[in-house]
């Protein structure tokens, strides 16, 4: 009995290794192709895009996707960090359209989730819901609105046109609300007896309680703005403001020689980020999607 | 008799405090909800009413009228309907896949396997990889002359131009799965490993067989978890649209060509008020799935008091 359990634990481990090998197929194969040659690079992967084309009268070849280069090389790391300024420059501005939006939302949402959660007051289930409904929105039904916003308040062509909704979209409270709800009551009222302020009820119990809330919420919403293309296509003309994931989605129809150096950095700082806080991304996930 | 006096008056002297307290809370509620909730008007509520409103009107300046032409319009359009069919056809067959193969599979890592761990940030990990630099690979796979169509050469089966017929379709269902599949099974693990394990051990001596416990004991007790995963799934069945522009542009295949995409296609065309009118639709439209989900959601918890 206890052999059979253990044959049917070792085959349903390989099953599912199998699996998720498949799913990290994508990640490996950009990781081994971002150490070969341009030139190799170029003759496995010529083909793509090429329909129906022939060479020198001969079919068109299949791509030729290796596991492993012919020849280990850093060449492309060295063409996109060192010979492409545009790739650095657009690094940056990544950075610094993510980051203002990712500390706005976290404050602003915290503050609208422990409001929503916590305190009782009229018209609450109303205004979380109107978070709800905006938050299941694709991006292109609140275009306009943010788009006629944008163009009041003068901030076309700027990055605040992209950080402002990015702040206030609805996504952060209605996570942080989720994951409030767990927090029993009785701490806050054990506070309040003490005399303590919501204010300081907030800062000094709340959010040390929410931090793996926080945590996943940092890493889904470095996700979503990391990989924006949408937005910036709108908001900016100039293509020195254009963040990475435009810049990508260009390198990968002209040089694709460096491409999947280009990748790799690119995925980089969220697999790392991703890698740091996993238990708390996934608590913090797992606690919002469970009802207390 | 004093003694009941004095607690008496503790008590009324509690109870003050804490109406107090409560009439307080509705101000501090206020109070934390100001910056959201300016931002949040000013950004999103404001301007989408504006624009539901403006897509009720005619003409411009002074000569403005109520008028439903633009829904109209939009009704007639052949490439609306189409794109609002592949969306609706899209999230129906693509979130209950994806419901049931996540679920199998979070509940295959809830036994007691190897790797557990290491199996669960493989799963999780497509989540955080950006797309924009898998799509290199996503060509790699699906082109002409790409690795898919060499495999399926060595069955001696002939090619398929997966992104320009209705193959696309299945191509985006599996990037969506792809990517999405490791927020649901950690979500689905939560909600599996609330459930107390004896449960299980009664209905087994009991006699109750496998598919019994599924239905009875672990979709019963998954009820708000699947309420919640399901729209997750739907939000991000909505976002595929970035993978798919990434991959195929703005006019791709007519069996991938969704709202996002026409809206798009709209704003790039200037014609605003036929995009807030399919705004507003698609709105609709959500908000109509959203009652729904939270019908049966209500429905089902009242059933299990």
């Amino acid at each position: 009995m206890r052999v059979r359990l253990t044959l049917v634990k070792i085959v349903l481990t390989i099953v599912m290794c199998v699996f998720a090998v498949l799913l990290l197929f994508p990640i490996g194969i950009t990781f081994i192709n971002s150490l070969t040659t341009k030139q190799e690079i170029e003759l496995n992967y010529g083909p793509i895009g090429r329909i129906n084309e022939t060479v020198v009268g001969r079919e068109m070849p299949f791509v030729n996707l290796k596991l492993m280069p012919d020849l280990v090389s850093l060449e492309q790391y060295g063409e996109v960090l060192v010979n492409s300024p545009k790739f650095l420059m657009m690094f940056w501005n990544s950075v610094f359209l993510v980051l203002p939006i990712i500390a706005g939302q976290v404050f602003v949402a915290s503050l609208a989730a422990y409001a929503l959660s916590k305190l009782n007051f009229r018209g609450r289930d109303a205004l979380f819901f109107a978070y709800l409904l905006t938050m299941l929105m694709p991006f292109q039904v609140t275009l306009v609105p943010n788009y006629m916003m944008a163009d009041r308040l003068g901030l076309l062509n700027s990055p605040s046109a992209i950080i402002l909704p990015g702040i206030f979209a609805a996504f952060g409270v209605f996570m942080l609300r989720q994951f409030m709800l767990h927090i029993p009551y009785a701490y806050i009222e054990a506070a309040k007896i003490d005399g303590a302020s919501h204010l300081r009820i907030f800062y000094t119990i709340i959010l040390p309680m929410v931090k793996p809330g926080l945590s996943a919420l940092v890493i889904l919403l470095f996700v979503d703005y990391w990989n924006m293309v949408e937005q910036p296509l709108i908001f900016l003309d100039d293509p020195f403001k254009q963040p990475l994931s435009v810049y990508l989605s260009n390198v990968n129809e002209g040089q694709r020689g460096v491409a999947f150096a280009a990748s790799a950095l690119y995925m980089a700082p969220m697999v790392l980020l991703y890698l740091y806080a996993e238990s708390y991304f996934i608590e913090g996930v797992q606690l919002s999607g469970i009802k207390g | 008799m004093r003694m009941w006096g004095f607690c008496r008056g503790l008590g009324l002297a509690g109870r003050i405090k804490m109406i107090r307290w409560l009439r307080k809370d509705a101000a501090v509620a206020w109070l934390f909800l100001i910056p959201s909730g300016v931002g949040f008007s000013l950004f999103y509520l404001i301007p989408f009413a504006q624009g539901v409103f403006q897509s009720f009107m005619e003409g411009t300046g002074d000569s403005q009228a109520v008028s439903l032409s633009h829904y109209s319009e939009l009704i007639a359009s052949g490439s609306f309907k189409k794109a609002a069919f592949n969306t609706f056809y899209f999230s129906a067959v693509s979130v209950p896949i994806m419901i049931v193969v996540s679920l199998g599979l979070a509940m295959l890592l809830n036994k007691n396997l190897y790797f557990r761990k290491w199996l669960r940030t493989a799963y999780v990990m497509p989540l955080v990889v950006p797309v924009a630099s898998i799509i290199l690979i996503w060509q790699i796979l699906f082109d002409w002359n790409g690795s898919l169509n060499l495999w399926l050469s060595y069955l001696g089966k002939s090619r398929v131009d997966w992104m320009k017929t209705d193959a696309a379709r299945y191509v985006v269902i599996v990037i969506y799965i792809w990517k999405n599949i490791g927020y649901n099974i950690i979500l689905f693990l939560a909600g599996l490993q609330q459930i107390p394990k004896d449960y299980y051990e009664t209905a087994q001596v009991e006699g109750a067989g496998r598919f019994w416990q599924l239905r009875s004991i672990t979709l019963v007790y998954l009820t708000s978890t699947l309420f919640f995963v399901t729209i997750m799934s739907i939000i991000n069945s909505f976002k595929v649209f970035r993978e798919t522009y990434l991959i195929a542009g703005a006019y791709p295949h007519d069996s991938i060509y969704m709202l996002q995409h026409y809206m798009n296609n709209m704003f790039m065309e200037l014609d605003i008020q036929k995009l807030t009118a399919a705004a507003a639709m698609m709105a609709l439209g959500i908000l109509i799935i959203v009652m729904v989900l939270f019908g049966v959601e209500r429905r089902h918890r009242r059933s299990m008091e």
